[in-house]
């Protein structure tokens, strides 16, 4: 190992930092400047578009109707749903039918939540677990949770504790897979930083894990609240029965056996307008804040 | 970067060891699919308490293999490692803050696994970005910083984690030849700083990178590796006094010099 000497020359005097100010102008540079789209511009690239499509689809919905495509038996007037509405609103009922699914679907969301999570931190931190029921877990993904409505009818009879046998069923996969996923996403380098820290075992999982998988949890938890939706509004429709009280399903079935079409679009509508306003009230934006807050939306 | 305030969290006070990383006979090998590869081989390597060493090689040669090994992160196939001054810090050629804290949270979650206390976090973490002359960039998101900015972020996040060693792996690689040469100037002054300042610890940096002006620049020893297997090549001593600068003429000298040796290194290769 040969160790060469270069001889010391004299240091060239004056050389004393003149950096600070290239430093400065750097960063001023360099700075990136946030700043926040003003009102005007929001609405109108984000709410009128939607706006606009909706009104479309109910413009060739009143066309259809005026030509007469078809008799008002298959499709009712739009003037028809709205008298519907309406009446439920004047008999006050509209907003019991919805408060009663949303009250369930939101508690056996909460119940999912409480199981998923520990569920897809189990799966996904211990081998021999995940290897036993993580693909289990993934197939229950693709099985329509309707198909749990019969067998939850048999164990429970006609009650909520089989309406929410049906959304945890549904619901509990895609909220644990979510966490199961975002946590195998986790960049190995944010885990290799951790651990240099001193970040390892619970403290690791605790500062380092949940938190880089967090946006593919609340992914997970979006679709989870979809999920429960869904199964909610399939036990509905199927098990319907005066002791369980009036929700949107059952509303729906109701339309069909009094042959009331205006009152099934009505109940459809709902259904749909419902699920979505859950989703853009809750689940967007603390996604949309997560996701801004580390950079990971761009701005288009 | 030793403060009172670190040594009270961790109740003692800094000893000095005969050196701050000692390497022996460390060799390491990775088994693929093509069987075993052998990395590095038999690096023995001592790096003195307060000392600057960098170490050179080209791509592939197995510098960032042996920052891990000394960091911990990975364990030697042969050979042994101390670091007798604790855990040394390590910082990555990718900048690895955590997006989801902003810069001075990343400097205080270094400082928690450490085990200061909450009260004492958050100056702490302000008197440390003061030092890497980012004192208005506490409440920063990661991705508001610049590149630079966030290799000082992460500068100064490994030195909130108070270890007597600083392993960093090409972390001006990715930056513009101004910027580099900014933070060239703050590395070297915060690394005398900790070595000058009487009472407190000292400092050691090993500082892998493949640009030969880089190493020159910063450091008091330069090693060369060989590639396949990486082998220590040479070593110089660079006796250039501080503050140096990347265009002055001996720095420019003695790179010629390294550089030749590389190439040497490289052609080596070509030849079969
Ligand atoms: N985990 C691993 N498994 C298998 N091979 C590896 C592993 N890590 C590194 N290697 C191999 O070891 C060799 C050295 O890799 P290393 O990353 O240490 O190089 P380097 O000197 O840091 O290169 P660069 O300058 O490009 O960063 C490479 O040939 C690489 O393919
Ligand atoms: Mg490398």
């Amino acid at each position: 190992m040969a160790s060469t000497d270069t001889t010391p020359k004299v240091a060239a005097k004056g050389k004393t930092d003149d950096l600070a100010g290239l430093e400065a102008g750097l960063d001023a540079l360099d700075a990136i400047e946030t700043h926040r789209t003003p009102v005007r511009e929001v609405l109108v690239q984000k709410v009128l578009p939607p706006l606009l499509a909706v009104g479309l689809v109910l413009l060739v919905w009143q066309i259809l109707v005026a030509a007469e495509i078809t008799d008002e038996t298959k499709l009712p007037a739009l003037s028809a749903v709205w008298d519907s509405l309406a009446d439920m609103w004047n008999k006050g009922t509209l907003l019991e039918v919805i408060w009663t699914s949303v009250s369930r679907g939101l508690l056996g969301f909460l119940l999912a939540l409480a199981i998923g999570t520990p569920l897809g931190l189990i799966v996904a931190r211990v081998k021999f677990v995940r290897a036993a029921i993580g693909p289990i877990l993934q197939g229950l993904q693709s099985l329509p949770s309707v198909a749990w409505v019969p067998p939850a009818v048999l164990w429970f009879g006609l009650n909520d504790a089989m309406m929410y046998t049906v959304i945890l069923l549904g619901a509990v996969p895609s909220i644990a897979n979510g966490l199961v996923s975002g946590i195998d996403q986790v960049p190995p380098l944010f885990l290799r930083a951790g651990r240099t820290l001193g970040a390892t075992g619970l403290r690791g999982a605790r500062h380092i894990v949940m938190p880089a998988a967090l946006p593919g949890y609340l992914a997970g938890l979006k679709q989870g609240w979809a999920f429960s939706w869904r199964s909610l509004m399939a036990a509905e429709i199927i098990a319907s029965s005066p002791d369980l009280g009036l929700g949107l399903g059952q509303l729906l079935e109701n339309g069909r056996n009094n042959i009331d079409l205006p009152g099934v679009f009505l109940a459809i509508l709902l259904i749909l307008v419902v699920g979505i306003a859950i989703d853009l009230l809750i689940f967007s934006p603390v996604e949309r804040w997560v996701l801004r807050s580390r950079g990971l939306l761009v701005k288009s | 970067m030793a403060t009172t305030l670190a040594k009270a969290a961790e109740g003692t006070v800094a000893e000095q060891h005969a050196h701050a990383a000692r390497i022996e006979h460390v060799s390491k090998s990775f088994s693929g699919p093509a069987g075993s590869q052998l990395v590095l081989d038999d690096i023995s390597l001592d790096v003195a308490p307060g000392e600057f060493v960098t170490i050179l090689g080209a791509s592939g040669c197995g510098k960032s293999t042996l920052l891990n090994l000394v960091a911990g992160l990975d364990k030697p196939s042969a050979g042994s490692i101390e670091t007798p001054g604790g855990r040394p810090s390590l910082m990555f050629q990718e900048h690895a803050l955590f997006p989801w804290l902003t810069a001075g949270k990343n400097i205080e979650l270094a400082l928690r696994l450490r085990g200061v206390d909450k009260a004492e976090r958050r100056p702490e973490a302000e008197r440390l970005l003061e030092l890497v002359r980012l004192g208005g960039a506490y409440g920063k998101r990661v991705h508001e910083l610049s590149g630079g900015m966030r290799q000082r972020v992460a500068l100064a996040r490994a030195l909130a984690q108070d270890s007597q060693m600083l392993l960093m792996d090409e972390p001006f690689a990715a930056l513009d030849a101004i910027t580099r040469d900014v933070l060239h100037g703050e590395l070297t002054r915060i690394w005398e700083a900790a070595n000058t300042s009487g009472s407190a610890g000292n400092l050691s940096v090993l500082f892998v990178t493949h640009n030969v002006r880089e190493a020159v620049r910063l450091a008091q020893r330069v090693i060369l590796l060989s590639s396949r297997p990486g082998r220590i090549a040479k070593e110089w001593t660079v006796g250039i006094p501080q503050p140096r600068r990347i265009e002055d003429a001996d720095v420019a000298e003695l790179s010629l010099e390294i550089t030749e040796h590389l190439r040497g290194e490289i052609r080596r290769h070509g030849q079969h």
